[in-house]
């Protein structure tokens, strides 16, 4: 199935999904608003996307960006699900009761975003230390060991 | 389909469960454990992270009772080096020998991934040959990393002689890249718009001479370890994984298809010249560390027709053509993202690139298999022995470079 057929499809099952899908360079993305985003990912299940291949977050200053990867062995396609949480207040649903590999995946994302995962069973650091201060991948993190390069590459 | 069970060596013939003996598995599956809960105290012990089986830089958080796990806890993190956030930090150019730094069993393929990834992001077109040498070049790895993890499910399982077979594969591919690449781990040959260098001269018949004996060589270890009564004592029947739980908790590559999971990105989501290539894909059936092994073991029988076939179709094609044209020195691709995945030797490694549009990423995540492979640890080994987590941890195959990245 490619993107256009899946677009297809999924406006005959979710008519309400329909306006938030888009294709960019090629690629389906969904884009939900947060509050949104676990009925939009549990209505992606039911429609046979059955692999979660990864979470990730991306920080735009104001606001992070959450990037869900979902694909479907039966349609062959695969799909971005992106969503945005405010920086001073980063929560979202957890997906971890639909695809429970989801569960190391927001972990990382908490560990080094500091994004909450309401409903997460475990939600722990589980790449630094539990001591760590501070969540490395935002872009303000400061650290005496982080050594920017220079401009002149 | 797997090819039948390896017959069984002189004298193992009623091997796989022996009622009392070493092979009897029945005694210490889930359900056992159970029985002698509340009887005797949990102990807690602590299993690396430098511990000489765990296969890296892993910790285990072993719950003990007597000698039946009840619960384990994988504690990672101890390799991490935070390449997401050094990416950020380099140009586009720059990144790849980071990649070799993640799975440095198998360098290619996060080479090829990101390569991938910024192909995509760039719009870079690869030439035809440099897409050849890297399924070359990425199949000749899936052996080594695969002769990797076969050796040490033989080494973890006492029977040391089958790691030496396997190394000995391994390092006839290890000398293969040196001359291709100059290096034997970290080959930072895949490069964004094609591959470093071309294959030198001879490079080819070095290769096919490796083909012929390879295949020899992996029924020879099919009989050596998995015919051996005590390999097989110890890997039948321990760490089943049940294949819905695989799709549910995302494991991919040899430890999915163990388990009869029919998902193998090079034929189902088919990426660069492998449409063009004949080849099958080798399915467990019972998901235990034994099938997972000997899917692995046929891979690379798998592997080495594909090279076959993709150096034939090489030779049609002009020498020296290995890298896109008109590329700039100084990579700005669009703002954007893409996404791009292959499979690896422990299933679809996806790098995510995030570009502003200046000559860094703004953002790189990798998708590591490895790391998905390993959450299902505590699962798989509930309920058997101690001795028994070290096999199945060595058959999730993991690489802690990746996994902690």
């Amino acid at each position: 199935m490619n993107i256009t057929e899946l677009r297809e499809h999924l406006c005959a099952q979710y008519p309400d999904l329909c306006p938030l899908f888009s294709i960019e360079f090629g690629d389906g993305v969904l884009t939900v608003p947060s509050a949104r985003m676990v009925e939009a990912t549990s209505n992606l299940k039911d429609l046979g996307f059955d692999l979660l291949g990864m979470v990730t977050a991306v920080d735009f200053g104001e606001e992070f960006e959450l990037v869900y990867r979902v694909r479907s062995r039966e349609m062959h396609v695969g799909l971005f699900v992106k969503t945005r949480v405010p920086r001073d207040e980063p929560r979202i649903g957890s997906v971890v009761h639909l695809w429970p590999s989801a569960n190391w995946q927001e972990r990382e994302v908490f560990d080094l975003f500091g994004i909450v995962f309401e409903g997460h069973p475990d939600l722990r650091r589980i790449l630094l230390s539990d001591d760590w201060v501070g969540h490395p991948l935002r872009k303000d993190y400061e650290d005496p060991g982080l050594i920017r390069r220079p401009d002149y590459l | 389909m797997l090819p039948p069970d390896t017959e069984p060596d002189a004298g193992a013939a009623a091997s796989d469960a022996p009622p009392g003996a070493i092979g009897a598995r029945e005694s210490v599956v889930k359900g056992a454990a159970t029985t002698v809960e509340g009887r005797g105290e949990h102990v807690v012990v602590n299993i690396g992270p430098s511990h000489p089986s765990t296969h890296g830089v892993c910790r285990v958080v072993v719950e003990l009772d007597g000698e039946i796990v009840t619960s384990a806890e994988p504690v990672i993190g101890h390799l991490h080096r935070g390449i997401e956030k050094m990416a950020e930090n380099r140009t586009y150019l720059q990144v790849v020998p980071l990649t070799d730094r993640m799975d440095y069993v198998g360098s290619m393929y996060a080479n090829w991934a990101y390569c991938r990834a910024v192909e995509r992001l760039a719009g870079i077109r690869v030439p035809e040959r440099a897409e050849y040498i890297r399924v070359i070049v990425c199949e000749l790895q899936r052996i080594a990393s695969h002769m990797m993890s076969i050796g040490s499910t033989g080494a973890d399982t006492g029977a040391f002689t089958a790691f030496m077979y396997a190394f000995n594969q391994r390092e006839l591919v290890v000398d293969l890249f040196e001359a291709l690449c100059g290096a034997r781990l970290t080959y930072n040959y895949v490069r964004p718009g094609g591959v470093a260098f071309d294959l030198p001269d001879g490079w080819v018949d070095r290769c096919r001479a490796f083909l012929e004996q390879h295949p020899d060589a992996m029924l020879e270890i099919d009989r050596l370890l998995f015919g051996n009564v005590i390999a097989r004592a110890r890997l039948k029947g321990v760490g089943v994984l049940d294949p819905a739980v695989a799709v549910a908790w995302g494991a991919t590559g040899p430890v999915a298809r163990g388990s009869g999971v029919d998902w193998d990105l090079r034929r189902d989501d088919a990426y660069s010249v492998y449409p063009r290539l004949d080849f099958e894909v080798p399915l467990g059936e019972r998901g235990d560390c034994y099938d997972r092994g000997r899917v692995r073991l046929w891979e690379c029988v798998e592997s080495c027709r594909i090279i076959g076939q993709a150096l034939e179709q090489l030779a049609e094609l002009e020498p020296g053509v290995i890298k896109a044209q008109d590329l700039p020195r100084l990579l700005a691709p669009r703002p954007g993202d893409a996404y791009d995945h292959i499979e690896s030797a422990r299933g679809s490694l996806g790098v995510y690139l995030v570009s502003d549009g200046s000559v860094r990423p703004y953002r790189m995540k990798v998708r590591s298999p490895a790391f998905s492979n390993l959450a299902l640890l505590p699962m798989l080994a509930e309920g058997h022995t101690l001795s028994d987590l070290v096999v199945v941890l060595g058959s999730l195959d993991p690489v802690f470079g990746e996994v902690d990245r």
